[in-house]
């Protein structure tokens, strides 16, 4: 049976996520804004990816980077964020911001123009250039909550990207895969915000050890589907 | 190529005196056919040769280049060049040579190239060519790619075309169509002889033989006429077909009854899980313990070797199988054909009707079952179209793009090339020949850089354009990922199936390797819970769960009942030959006698209950069932045109406000439905049917919907890989498909929204219309139903309607309906919360 989609009315309706002492409001696009803070974070960006293909002879479209900063543009346009936090990964190789070329790095700056902007460093990109403005960091603190790029096992409640969390679901017959927040007591992980990152199902044994008391994963989509574990499929 | 116009003389067609010795001995008589091939050979001719199984074809296309060469015996170097759509038919031939090449003592040597062929088997080869290379698509991709590829093809004569009308109809055609213009750029004394069976229009096969440019003769035409008639019927069963379903279980007995009486029989079907079904079915039934066995696609290439073996030795009394049979090779002593399913062309029914009695001079018998009253219908067409031989082979292709981009990288590996001389080349194919400049400029800039507005690739170009006006590859890695993404078929993604004992220890399952069954669509495999039982390699199994991408499975208790998930009616959807045949049989009652009872009875119940559409028209019922409003239209245009007008039908139901739910389509109709009353909207006026039904859907709508396609994605995802955007596999690392998969969908996604007009995109959108979403059919329908459709506005469901309605709920889609399904999902966890 083909049913038709839609469910009208809830188009961009972001949900919170409650972390520690933080609420988190987490949008469908995938970004999760602090509003006590005025605070937006976004996780791996993996800008240039589509260029680092191509030095291998794979011409995936160089607009990569375009699609990934509009998003981010979009996201500052309706939080309008006092300061942004890039999940590390924001970069896809050592030299990626070397390659962005004028337009995407203008549209850079004027996101950064006139509030605070951390790179949080990762496997992907450990230095960030100077050049690309803001500050850099390996982590960052709020209230009780780490946010870092990488999963830790310090026993903090922590915000991490670098795992990109997808979830599989099927009904009657049927089965979607899109990208997901993967949230569990002691730690959220954040999904993947460039526009060719592809995703990690969280039925893969590398979120277990991450989620000892379990996960329940936040759909993106037209807003938020909470699905439990009992409806992920694995790949 | 200097060729004279030739009129064959009796010398010119006279065979050497030792091949009519040894026609002689073996008691053959040399064939009218097999000499007017000889004489068009010697007059430097090409010839489509179009005979039906059983007429001598392939000994007929290799004799000319058996006469020559016994005639020159110092000659070194590669003569002849065989290519066929099956490497298992390139092996069989080179076996069949054998004998003449023996028993004659002629001084040539035949070899095979295929995926099998060793490195250093290869190599030697390239380096002492034998006198007839006997290959596949593929492999002829592979060889002009070569860097040898000028010195081992300059002194080739012949290139022999096995099973052409197959190959053309597909992408593989297109990669062979531009691999023969490159031997004719080597070698411009080559001549070709293609070998097919009987076709529609033998003038259009035969452009594909020669470049299409003015002034080169066309090839000769040789038809050998079609033997003794087959006897050919609809087998008759006690009990009645059933309005919908595959399965052809009523019929069961009769089958097994025919294939008791008959030496060996060749049962058709048109899916593999049909194909399980009825050799399960069958062998419940078997207590006469006949030798049935099962043969398709997905199983285990050893144990479909075991079958093919068993048939040849005659030990077999019947196989089930799927069109992995249709094509080629002689597997024994058949004597009888029953196709179960519609057969959904005229052409294919022939194909398969000739498997029975390879002897042209004696009648093959053949049974058609159809599994539905639909196909009643459409068997009873299929047999009139075989009485009057008349054919529906599909019309010749438009060379795609995506292929084009291969053979373009192709042609640059194997050295510099100018490209005004190889556009002109590209245009003597048959498919290109109206490729405009501009797609071919953008194919090469696709092969560069990634043919992208946005010039960011430059620096790492695959191929540039030199001082001196050449195109060359710029690093001996292109040439590597060139041979590793080589070929037109995209499988899609296989998961192997084993057999496994789960043992439980310490509370956990622990699965023990065992026999791989063989391989299964990861969809299927997906559709699947642990638990559920299903049929496959003629068991039925229990799903374990999938473990590091195998399907692992277990024996079931006898007697367990399978739990298949889903009948597909067929990959093939109704040809439009067969399906104005049906039209015209639903409009002419006076036919009818010709129908079995209970089908002409449901024939007249629908005229008496509602209407039936006159030639030309399109029926459309609305009617209220169980709180619902149904629209059913029968176009008869094949499931994958109804499918995509379902689509845009509910768009449009949508934005007049009449809420859609959903719809089901098959090969003959479609049912769309919703809250509000959609009858009530076409009486009152406020829905238009003419309009609702406008070609203009083709527009906007079909763009918009598109966008979101899984079906579109998955195209997209094909040419991706042909045209070598993605790489199969990279070095040392297999992906699976899944990954790949993903991965496509993004890019498709970015290359939509930033660059709609690229040039992948357009080799994606020509491939939707007439691939998955079969456009252009649709289209074709729209306009001729315009102004004619007619509507039957009816207070409960019509007798035609019931084969359509049957439909839902069985139908397995794709994840188009994905934000509606989640919300279900999320409400489903939630009841279950709240218990």
């Amino acid at each position: 049976m083909n049913a038709m989609g839609g469910e009208a009315g809830t188009a961009g309706a972001a949900q919170v996520l409650r972390l520690g002492r933080l609420d988190l409001v987490a949008d469908p696009a995938g970004a999760l804004f602090v509003a006590d803070e005025g605070l937006l974070v976004v996780a791996d960006l993996h800008l240039e990816k589509a260029s680092s293909f191509a030095g291998r002879g794979v011409f995936l479209p160089p607009y990569d980077t375009r699609a990934t900063l509009a998003a981010v543009a979009r996201l500052v346009a309706r939080y309008a964020p006092r300061a942004v936090v890039a999940l590390g990964d924001s970069f896809h190789d050592a030299g990626a911001h070397g390659r962005l070329d004028t337009r995407d790095s203008e549209a850079l700056a004027a996101l950064q123009r006139g509030r605070d902007w951390l790179w949080v460093t990762g496997n992907h990109d450990p230095q960030v250039p100077r050049a690309a403005g803001g500050e850099s960091a390996a982590e960052l603190r709020l209230a009780d909550v780490v946010l870092r790029h990488e999963p830790a096992d310090d026993g903090t409640a922590e915000i991490v990207g670098h795992m990109h969390p997808a979830a599989k679901v099927r009904l009657t017959g049927r089965s979607v895969r899109r990208r997901c927040f993967a949230a569990g007591a002691r730690r959220i992980v954040m999904p993947a915000l460039g526009a060719l990152t592809g995703g990690l199902n969280l039925r893969d044994a590398a979120f277990r050890p991450l989620f000892p008391e379990g996960v329940t994963a936040h759909v993106l989509g037209q807003r938020l589907y909470a699905i439990g574990w009992p409806l992920l499929l694995p790949d | 190529m200097g060729v004279t116009p030739h009129l064959p003389s009796p010398a010119a067609a006279a065979l050497p005196p030792a091949f009519s010795a040894w026609f002689a001995g073996r008691g053959w008589h040399v064939r009218a056919h097999q000499l007017d091939l000889l004489a068009s050979a010697r007059a430097g001719r090409s010839a489509l040769l179009v005979a039906p199984t059983g007429a001598g074809k392939t000994l007929a296309g290799f004799l000319p280049s058996l006469v020559e060469l016994a005639e020159a015996p110092d000659r070194a170097g590669l003569h002849t060049l065989y290519i066929s759509p099956l490497k298992a038919l390139a092996v069989d031939i080179a076996r069949n040579l054998e004998a003449p090449v023996t028993e004659m003592g002629l001084p040539v040597k035949v070899e095979t190239r295929t995926g099998d062929t060793p490195a250093h088997k290869r190599a030697r080869q390239i380096e002492r060519p034998p006198h007839i290379l006997l290959t596949t698509p593929e492999q002829l991709a592979l060889l002009i790619a070569h860097r040898e590829a000028e010195a081992f093809f300059s002194g080739l004569r012949r290139v022999v075309l096995d099973e052409l009308h197959a190959l053309v109809t597909s992408k593989r055609g297109d990669l062979l169509s531009l691999g023969l213009m490159r031997l004719f750029a080597l070698a411009p004394q080559v001549t070709t002889v293609g070998l097919s069976a009987t076709v529609r229009e033998p003038e259009v096969l035969a452009r594909y033989l020669v470049p299409q440019r003015a002034g080169l003769p066309s090839p000769d035409i040789i038809t050998v006429k079609e033997g003794a008639r087959p006897q050919i019927g609809i087998l008759e069963s006690r009990l009645a077909p059933p309005l919908a379903g595959h399965t052809a279980l009523h019929a069961m007995d009769e089958i097994y009854r025919a294939i008791r009486d008959h030496r060996l029989s060749l049962v058709f079907v048109n899916t593999r899980m049909q194909a399980e079904f009825v050799f399960q079915e069958l062998w419940r039934m078997n207590d006469d313990g006949l030798a049935i066995a099962l043969h398709h696609g997905s199983l285990d290439a050893g144990q479909r070797r075991r079958v093919e073996a068993a048939m040849a030795e005659g030990r077999l009394k019947a196989v089930v199988c799927t069109s992995t049979l249709d094509l080629g090779i002689d597997w024994g002593d058949v004597d009888l054909v029953i196709n179960v399913g519609a057969p959904k062309g005229a052409s294919r029914l022939m194909q398969r009707i000739g498997r029975a009695n390879h002897r042209l001079d004696e009648p093959s018998k053949a049974f058609l079952v159809p599994a539905n009253r639909f196909e009643v219908l459409e068997c009873r067409a299929a047999l009139d179209a075989v009485a009057e031989a008349a054919q529906d082979t599909p019309d010749a292709r438009t060379g795609a793009l995506d292929v084009l981009a291969q053979h373009v990288l192709g042609r640059a590996c194997a050295g510099p090339f100018d490209a005004d001389a190889f556009y002109e080349e590209v245009r003597g194919a048959a498919p290109y020949a109206g490729l405009p400049r501009r797609d071919f400029d953008d194919v090469v800039a696709f092969v560069a850089t990634g043919g992208y507005a946005l010039r960011s690739y430059e620096r790492f170009a695959r191929i540039v354009k030199g001082k001196d006006g050449l195109w060359r590859v710029t690093t001996p890695r292109v040439a590597q990922q060139y041979r590793l993404n080589v070929g037109t078929i995209v499988e899609e993604p296989m998961l192997r199936v084993r057999l496994a004992r789960p043992r439980r220890a310490g509370g956990m399952t622990v699965v023990r390797g065992g026999r791989v069954l063989g391989e299964v669509e990861e969809y299927f495999a997906e559709g699947l819970t642990p638990g559920d039982t299903f049929v496959f390699a003629g068991e039925v199994l229990r799903f374990e769960g999938i473990y590091e991408n195998e399907v692992i499975t277990s024996r079931t208790a006898a007697g367990t009942d399978p739990k298949v998930p889903s009948y597909a009616g067929g990959k093939f959807p109704l040809s439009s030959f067969l399906a104005s045949r049906v039209r015209a049989m639903i409009a002419s009652p006076g036919d009818w006698h010709r129908l079995p009872k209970p089908v002409a009875n449901w024939l007249m119940a629908q005229k008496m209950k509602s209407r039936l559409p006159r030639p030309g028209e399109l029926l459309v019922e609305t009617f209220p069932r169980g709180g619902r409003h149904y629209l059913v239209a029968y176009p008869f245009e094949g499931r994958l045109a109804h499918q995509t007008l379902g689509m845009l039908l509910t768009r449009r139901l949508e934005r007049a406000r009449l809420k859609p739910l959903g719809f089901v389509a098959n090969d003959y109709g479609l049912a769309a439905w919703g809250i509000a009353d959609i009858g009530l909207a076409v009486t009152q006026g406020r829905l238009s049917l003419a309009e609702l039904f406008a070609p203009d859907m083709l527009g906007d709508d079909l763009e918009d919907w598109l966008a979101e396609s899984a079906l579109m994605k998955r195209t997209f995802r094909h040419c991706a890989i042909i045209a070598g955007m993605i790489e199969r596999r990279f070095p040392g690392q297999e992906k699976t498909g899944r990954q790949v998969t993903m991965s496509t969908d993004l890019v498709y996604d970015v290359l939509r929204r930033h660059e709609p007009d690229h040039v992948l995109l357009r080799a994606a959108r020509a491939d939707a219309a007439t691939g998955l979403l079969d456009v252009r059919r649709l289209g074709d329908m729209l306009v001729r139903v315009a102004g004619r459709i007619v509507h039957a506005p009816l207070d409960h469901l019509s007798p035609l309607s019931v084969a359509v309605m049957l439909e839902i709920g069985r139908e397995m889609v794709y994840g188009e309906a994905a934000e509606h399904m989640l919300a279900e999902a999320e409400a489903a966890m939630m009841e279950e919360a709240m218990q």
